[in-house]
């Protein structure tokens, strides 16, 4: 399948499986992670934390503390020195820095169980633990909110006394818990309810999920005594590492290097700092090396879940299924600061429908929770469980087939998204065939079974990035990237670069360097990094094989126009020249006279990228005694433009589907009365184990290569986390004989909704 | 700071000595996959830890007069390997072999469950509804005490300071009986019970129950023994109403608490349709049938 855009499909190395790169390190346990770097001297961090989930600090007092031997440095709020404020641009949203400080050691107040307080650096983790103990922190009890419906009450506690709604007009009287407002739409909602033939509503809850990422986070910071630093953290972005930290200490930046590791899963929520600064911190109080890692619990209370969400939803469509309006209010948690994901809720929410008239207010609300981070299409999964339930609701009204009726509302390259782009190079109505067409959709149920079905929506990102290929002596290559390979990059990198070049992917090695080492980049997020950063790779590439050609030219004294590339070997295409191939082999062992090394570096901001769209299919059946669900066949479809690693971009399908059954079926942050999380394990917060979930079947449709990347990449890594909330709850749901509109579906809840609880 | 003393002695007199002289901050030691995680999240900060391991025996499965005696400190690995036992007490052997994941099977032991009292431990309802017998070995010699005699509440038993549970004796099996344990968690490895249920019957020749012992987990502050729910399968052919009533006694016997992982009402119902379930199963087994093997929800 080909829209014509691209070159014949003749590739040599792009859409091959090879061994990733990285592989072999990581599954023998050579491969370096944040907390496995030593440094001579180096001190163990441990951090104190708020045992309430709204307080006033009174006092701390870490006199004791100080006087134990052992402990060299303790740091709190008052050590950080947030340089001028404002915002830095965090991978898929802008962080306020005042917030991000004081989320890595609180101010005057504490906001959530686990919010850090205070650190200390000590000679053994012993010391570090008795010194916490003896560090007194005094609080006054504030009431506390949980829940984002009750946050928004009047009389709610209110977290922050100078938040006055943004987005409203005139500005509030008084401060609330809602930070902001944001309002989109077009069209006229009010005449096309009025002529409406169906309308469906619902009220849908998603509960608080944490990215589940099996790396707590880890760094250790060195101060220099001359001020220059380094930081070896996982991350994200190292170069996001390096701004934060340098921003909330006051540093210049070329004074701070960050050095990543290899990252154990991320998933957008590390994508902002906890650790580094306070490490940093410590470190130069002390001037020795501090290392700190979370432990599991820590992870849960204190680094970002991603938001709860309360939703209503109100849809108008004929009677032939076509949708004329919709109306949405999206209501999501925050946690203790600003910046919940939900105006990307918003704009995600009808981004897979052509609908004219749409009216969507998004709520972003804070509460005694920890401050949500990105995970993985931050704000679209929430969204899209309500719309695709409601539309779910509206198929078996309608009595329509789920995927004929998304055919008929489906986006069409030109249409206008409700945000304001246009849309383009986009395969949805390919991907709900593609789904159509598969065996496991026209495979007959199991009495006792039932399917889900439901699609999803992601923007997926280009943006800045830096990127270099070296042709070494030998003739080999290596290529530099900037973002921390968490999916399998180097991969794809060496790859891309491998097939501009004309080597086989043997020859071709890529490395992740350090802020110092290569050109600034964005982080690992928003699907960008096949997209943007292999951009500059193959840049980079077609830069080198230039100056290849350029090279050959000069050695037979040739014009450039007669010498050809290809695989690897440059040919003299001059008939009036007598000359042998010359190969990249050859041309590197000569490099020094033609002009010396043989390399290239490009930054660039990679404008283009293309959007993407899932269409995922469940078959489950659930135990009418107990209410527990067992997914039994599972099936992801996606729009992935171009599928450079295929494995890989199979392996993001199957790992989105994963986390979002978990989030469907099981996954919740459980509160009680006092406003504590009751469930910081991973044994009560339960994500899928690899035994409850069948083998996940993907569909890559490469109907529409993006073309405006080189070789057709589009963003792969967020799309399918959207879809699956509503595949299970459909299914569920008409296992149940009802509309399931709370997720988690756990087996009390289902068991419940049944009548049999 | 003061570290950890670790020891291991080589008889259980030795063990007893180490306890009475850690005066309350010794903690014996089998597999350590509660005692460790414990001591790790800083729940558990014993002084001395004392590793039961080198105790002749402790760690050994034996056949003795027909019946069985499993070591508190043998692991899961060993007791699922173990033939014998599989064929005579597969609900003990499926209970013992639920606990955690291949790598805890290797060190996870009965006796650790036990003792660690956990109301919702797995093989805790198996060994009482097989009627095993702890052996205890204290100060002034051993003796002998049903499993269900041993836990007492959340985290406590009736143990000693200074006594030593050294291993379960299972009886000899009569014929014609069988055993099984089911247990509900929402994911299908690596959870904990949000209940849990044990049944062991025998039969007569002809398949009328002759004797029948239920136990309930995670439903109560401690494994339950529910007699009523015995009862009401003794002298039935396991037809509805006997079921039925089997079911009710199990739901009168609940008493337990609405947590994050379960509600009362959840508790309680699904108790009852686990004990049914479990109930068929034992029979199955009991008239040497493995049909239903592996049922487990
Ligand atoms: C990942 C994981 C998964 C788990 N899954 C399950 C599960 O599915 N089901 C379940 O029930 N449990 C589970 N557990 C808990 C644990 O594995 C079991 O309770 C196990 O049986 C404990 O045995 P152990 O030998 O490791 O006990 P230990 O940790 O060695 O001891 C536990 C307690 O019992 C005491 N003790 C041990 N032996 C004796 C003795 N002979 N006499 C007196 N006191 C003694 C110890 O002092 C300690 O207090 C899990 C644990 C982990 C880490």
């Amino acid at each position: 399948m080909s829209d014509g855009n691209q070159p014949p499909v003749d590739f040599k190395v792009v859409g091959q499986r090879p061994i990733r790169p990285d592989g072999v390190d990581k599954v023998t346990g050579r491969a370096q992670f944040g907390a496995d770097f030593h440094l001579p001297g180096m001190l163990t961090g441990r951090i104190k934390r708020s045992p309430h989930a709204h307080a006033r600090i009174v006092s701390i007092d870490a006199s004791a503390a100080e006087k134990l031997p052992g402990v060299k440095a303790i740091v709190t709020g008052v050590d950080l020195d947030v340089g001028a404020g404002g915002d830095i641009e965090a991978g898929e949203h802008a962080a306020a820095m005042k917030d991000v400080a004081a989320n890595v050691l609180a101010g005057d107040k504490v906001f959530y169980q686990g919010h850090a307080v205070a650190a200390v650096a000590a000679t053994s983790p012993e010391v570090a633990a008795e010194a916490l103990d003896l560090i007194v922190v005094t609080y006054e009890i504030l009431p506390h909110v949980i829940d984002v419906d009750e946050a928004m009450m009047p009389g709610a506690p209110v977290l922050h006394d100078d938040m006055y709604t943004k987005g409203v007009t005139p500005k509030p009287a008084k401060p609330s818990n809602v930070a902001q407002r944001h309002v989109m739409g077009r069209g006229d909602v009010k005449a096309a309810f009025a002529s409406a033939g169906v309308v469906i509503e619902g009220r849908y809850t998603t509960a608080a999920v944490h990215q589940g990422y099996i790396e707590p986070h880890a760094c250790v910071a060195s101060w220099g005594a001359d001020g220059q630093s380094t930081i070896w953290c996982s991350s994200q972005g190292q170069f996001l590492v390096r701004a934060m930290t340098a921003r909330i200490l006051n540093l210049p930046l070329s004074d701070l290097k960050v050095i990543p590791a290899e990252i154990g899963g991320g998933f957008g929520g590390k994508t902002t700092v906890y650790l580094e600064p306070v490490a940093l911190a410590l470190s130069r109080k002390c001037g020795r090396p501090v290392k700190l890692v979370m432990s599991r619990e820590e992870v849960f209370l204190a680094s970002g879940p991603t938001s709860g969400a309360s939703m209503d939803i109100k849809l108008a469509a004929t009677k032939d299924g076509k949708i004329t309006a919709a109306e949405m209010e999206l209501r999501y948690q925050a946690g203790a600061f600003a910046g919940s994901p939900v105006n990307l809720g918003c704009m995600t929410a009808f981004a897979c429908y052509d609908v004219e008239n749409l009216a969507l207010v998004g709520l972003d609300v804070v509460s005694n929770r920890p401050k949500v981070a990105a995970y993985r299409a931050p704000g679209a999964p929430m969204a899209a469980f309500a719309v695709e339930s409601a539309i779910d609701d509206l198929a078996r009204k309608l009595d329509m087939d789920p995927i004929d009726l998304r055919i008929l509302n489906a986006v069409k390259d030109g249409a206008k998204t409700v945000y304001g782009a246009t849309v383009r190079y986009s395969a949805f109505i390919e991907t709900l065939e593609a789904v159509k067409a598969h065996p496991h959709y026209k495979a007959k149920l199991k009495p006792g079974q039932a399917r889900g079905v439901a699609a999803g929506f992601w923007f997926n990102i280009g943006g800045e990035s830096s990127a270099a290929v070296h042709v070494d002596e030998d003739g080999g290559a290596t290529v530099v990237s900037s973002n921390p390979d968490i999916g399998g990059s180097r991969a794809s990198m060496a790859m891309m670069a491998a097939e501009t070049l004309g080597l086989p992917i043997e020859r071709v090695r890529c490395t992740i360097a350090d802020t110092t080492s290569i050109g600034f980049s964005g982080s690992t997020g928003g699907s960008r990094v096949t997209f943007a950063t292999g951009m500059a790779v193959v840049e980079a590439a077609q830069k080198v094989v230039a100056d290849l050609k350029r090279r050959a030219a000069q050695t037979w004294e040739c014009d450039i126009a007669h010498v050809e590339w290809r695989d690897g070997v440059a040919t003299c295409l001059d008939p009036s020249k007598n000359v042998k191939p010359l190969s990249m082999k050859v041309l590197a062992s000569k490099s020094a006279k033609t002009g010396g090394p043989i390399a290239a570096e490009v930054s660039l901001n990679a404008q283009g990228a293309a959007a993407g769209y899932g269409v995922h299919v469940c078959d489950l059946e659930i135990d009418a005694e107990t209410g527990r669900t067992t997914v039994v066949r599972y099936t992801a479809a996606q729009d992935v433009g171009r599928a450079i690693h295929p494995a890989y971009v199979e392996g993001q399908l199957q790992g989105g589907a994963a986390q979002g059954v978990g989030w469907a079926l099981n996954e919740e942050y459980v509160y009680n009365k006092q406003g504590l999380l009751d469930n910081a394990s991973f044994l009560d917060y339960r994500m899928p184990v690899a035994s409850d979930l069948p083998m996940i079947d993907t569909i890559l449709v490469e109907a529409k290569p993006n073309p405006r990347h080189p070789y057709g990449a589009k963003g792969v890594g967020e799309v399918p986390i959207v879809p699956p909330l509503a595949a299970v709850s459909n299914a569920v749901s008409a296992l149940v004989g009802k509309r399931m509109t709370a997720l988690p579906l756990s087996p009390v809840s289902v068991l419940a909704a049944m009548g049999k609880g | 700071m003061s570290g950890v003393e670790y020891i291991s002695p080589g008889t259980v007199a030795e063990a007893i000595s180490a306890l009475q002289a850690a005066g309350g901050n010794g903690r014996l030691l089998a597999g350590g996959t509660d005692l460790l995680v414990q001591m790790r999240g800083g729940r558990a900060k014993p002084k001395v830890v004392i590793d039961l391991k080198g105790i002749p025996g402790i760690a050994a499965i034996r056949e003795e007069a027909g019946g069985f005696i499993i070591g508190a400190a043998a692991s899961g690995a060993l007791i699922g390997e173990h033939e014998g036992l599989r064929k005579a007490w597969p609900g003990v052997v499926e209970a013992a072999n639920l606990i955690g994941s291949t790598q805890v099977q290797g060190r996870a032991s009965l006796g650790g469950n036990l003792c660690n009292a956990s109301p919702a431990a797995d093989s805790v309802p198996a060994l009482i509804a097989a009627g095993a017998i702890c052996v205890i070995a204290g100060p002034n010699g051993q003796r002998e005490a049903p499993v269900e005699t041993i836990q007492s509440g959340p985290g406590k038993t009736t143990l000693g300071k200074d006594e030593v549970l050294m291993a379960f004796k299972l009886p000899k099996r009569p014929a014609h009986s069988g055993d099984a344990y089911l247990r509900l968690i929402p994911r299908t490895e690596m959870d904990i019970a949000v209940v849990g249920a044990a049944v062991s019957v025998t039969l007569d020749a002809p398949g009328k129950c002759i004797s029948a012992r239920v136990s309930i987990g995670a439903v109560a502050p401690t494994a339950l023994l529910v007699e009523t729910a015995g009862s009401a399968l003794v002298g039935s052919s396991f037809d509805d109403v006997a079921l039925a009533n089997l079911e009710a006694a199990v739901a009168v016997a609940c008493k337990p608490i609405s947590d994050k992982r379960g509600t009362i009402e959840y508790r309680t119902k699904v108790a009852a349709v686990l004990a049914r379930r479990a109930a068929l199963i034992a029979r199955d087994r009991a008239q040497g049938s493995d049909r239903a093997q592996g049922a487990a929800s």
